[in-house]
């Protein structure tokens, strides 16, 4: 983060009637998005990551708080006149206008002259890789293509920000992922802050530099992807970013009891939630030694998936324990179903969770 | 396999004797605005001629007709268009205070008999003492084509994608640049439709006129007058060429159609 703000929200509040009822899509977002940053809003559908990007936009207007943008207080400015882009979820590419025109049509609007026009669009179509194929119309262009255009339209105007409404939702798996790398150039070269929503937790780590987890209305945490993956805020965020395991007990000491083992939490006293990645635990059949949290447990399920292998692993109390186990050297599996085994990890991979 | 080939005959046969069934009256149209008749009955074969077509405006009377109809077809079809497609789409984008009831009237104009509107419409204009004339005409004409109209750009607007137009004011277009640049051009092909359908319905009404077209003649109404005498074969031609004309555009339609995909 560097600096001004390019975007602030301060307490925004968005609220929808429905069959009589008042329902608060956002229930007070406060953050500030940094210039030049690439920032993700994270969550399920229906957690008002959407809302709050289309509050941005000027799409919707907040039934309290204030949105600003570089400083200006733009909260009642209509979306033509706010000086940010949107690439939507469905493209909206202009179905009767050819690409040429598809990205020429903000510069129009804004009565930019032609020969700059001309060359802006030129010099645009070239960094996406589509000079050629400007007379296309388009429904005669592919997926990714389609999602170039889009990009390409609203990065032309040379916005202060680019809002992108799950833009790579409707392509397969190896575009994504290779528009995933694309977009993180397009925003390094053009330096513009990209604020991105995104429901796919894998694509929000791989191209932010930070990211709001959204849930029911409110951000749960706001970090780097290294933060928000290794010391995830609340049980929420450990449980929507990759897989977790939460262990909950009454600590003394430093120590929790748990399954016939110890976790160590070094510092904390009473009742703790305490969330471990699957990656982090070991497996095994002997007794760790002190200085590790380890519990006991049985394999119930073993689940070879390739690069690594997945343990389902049920404590005493019932409790049950994900372990990834990277298939390194050959593909057995270390521990069979049914097997009794020991499950360990280093103190520093327990994470307390605040509340 | 057999039964299967025996079936895709019949079904040949049938389509072919549906084309014929629904085209026979306009060819028998056609036909007979060639047909040298000398009686005043146009109804048995006599011989080619295309004297009708040299002689087509020579019946004062039918060519004012049709040149009322025509006038009357362009202005009601305009009207109903612009109102329409503002009616289509508030209907189709909107839920607001009256949008209910003002469904189920776009309905109702369709499903009311022609007679009953005709007669309604007679006395409404009777008790406020409007003069009947070609305005008369018009009103009525837009009343009984603006239902189609509706529905055809409801049904477009529907199915368009909202944020088309949010992308057009997120790319600085105001509300009407976003209409003229977006909205419209993306409704086009319903807009069109429906005007085409309004077009052909004012140009052959016959019930409604009737009520409410005090002393102007449409084309419609002349032919019926003079069915008692005999029908010039003149009416053949001018139908042939009306007919021609929708031929026409259908087929230009087909073709920008084709051109646009």
């Amino acid at each position: 983060m560097t600096g001004l703000s390019a975007i602030e929200l301060a307490d925004v509040v968005k609220e929808y009637h429905s069959h009589g009822e008042v329902v608060q899509a956002v229930k007070g977002v406060t953050l500030g998005i940094g210039e030049g940053e690439f920032f993700s809003l994270l969550g399920p559908s229906g957690c008002g990551k959407t809302t709050t990007m289309r509050m941005i936009a000027g799409f919707e207007a907040p039934t309290k708080g204030v949105v600003k943008l570089y400083g200006q207080d733009v909260t009642d400015v209509p979306p033509n006149k706010r000086d940010v882009n949107m690439v939507f979820q469905s493209y909206a590419l202009f179905p009767h206008m050819s690409v040429w025109d598809n990205v020429a049509f903000g510069l129009k609007q804004r009565k930019v002259a032609q020969a700059e026009i001309r060359r802006r669009v030129g010099e645009m179509l070239e960094i996406i890789g589509l000079t050629g194929r400007e007379k296309r119309m388009p429904r005669a262009l592919s997926g990714g293509q389609q999602q170039r255009v889009a990009l390409a339209r609203a990065l032309v105007n040379q916005p202060r920000a680019l809002l992108l409404d799950e833009p790579l939702g409707a392509l397969d798996l190896k575009l994504r992922q290779a528009m995933q790398i694309e977009l993180k150039r397009i925003q390094r070269e053009v330096g513009i802050t990209f604020v991105y929503v995104t429901h796919d937790q894998s694509e929000a780590l791989t191209m932010s530099d930070r990211i709001a987890v959204m849930n029911d209305g409110v951000v749960e945490q706001l970090a780097g992807p290294r933060e928000i993956y290794e010391r995830p805020a609340t049980a929420f965020v450990a449980g929507f970013i990759g897989t977790s395991n939460l262990l909950a007990g009454a600590a003394t000491g430093g120590e929790m009891k748990v399954g016939g083992g110890r976790v160590l939490v070094p510092g904390h006293d009473g009742d703790v939630t305490v969330t471990v990645r699957p990656e982090k635990i070991t497996i095994g059949t002997d007794e760790p030694a002190q200085g590790l949290s380890a519990v006991k447990g049985t394999v119930s399920e073993v689940v070879y998936l390739g690069t690594y292998n997945s343990y389902a692993v049920s404590l005493a109390d019932g409790a049950e324990i994900t372990v990834f186990q990277q298939n390194a050297h050959d593909a057995t599996a270390t521990a069979e179903r049914g097997d009794s085994v020991w499950l360990s990890w280093q103190a520093q991979h327990s994470y307390v969770i605040g509340s | 396999m057999r039964g299967g080939r025996a079936g895709d005959r019949l079904l040949h046969l049938y389509t072919w004797l549906i084309i014929l069934w629904l085209s026979s009256p306009i060819a028998v149209m056609i036909l007979f605005g060639f047909n040298d008749k000398r009686s005043k009955s146009n109804t048995t074969w006599q011989g080619f001629t295309l004297r009708w077509y040299a002689e087509l405006f020579d019946i004062s009377d039918l060519t004012t007709a049709l040149a009322n109809s025509l006038k009357i077809a362009v202005a009601s079809t305009v009207i109903t268009v612009v109102i329409g497609t503002m009616l289509g789409l508030a209907l189709g984008r909107h839920r607001f205070r009256g949008s209910g009831v003002t469904n189920f009237l776009v309905f109702a104009a369709i499903s009311t008999p022609e007679l009953v509107m005709g007669a309604s419409l007679l006395s409404l204009f009777v008790s406020g003492n409007v003069p009947r004339d070609s305005v008369t005409i018009i009103v009525a004409h837009v009343l009984f084509s603006l239902s189609f109209v509706v529905v055809t750009v409801r049904a477009r607007v529907v199915t368009l994608d909202p944020s088309l137009e949010e992308a057009a004011r997120d790319l600085g277009a105001g509300a009407w640049a976003t209409f003229r640049l977006v909205t419209l051009p993306s409704i086009m092909p319903a807009v069109l439709a429906g005007g085409m359908l309004s077009f052909a319905l004012s140009i052959d009404d016959y019930v409604v006129t009737s009520f409410v077209n005090g002393s102007t003649v449409t084309f419609p109404l002349w032919i019926v007058g003079a069915v008692k005498t005999g029908i010039p074969a003149q009416v053949n031609v001018m139908g042939t060429l009306l007919f021609g004309a929708g031929v026409l555009i259908a087929v230009g339609n087909a073709v920008a159609a084709r051109r646009r995909s």
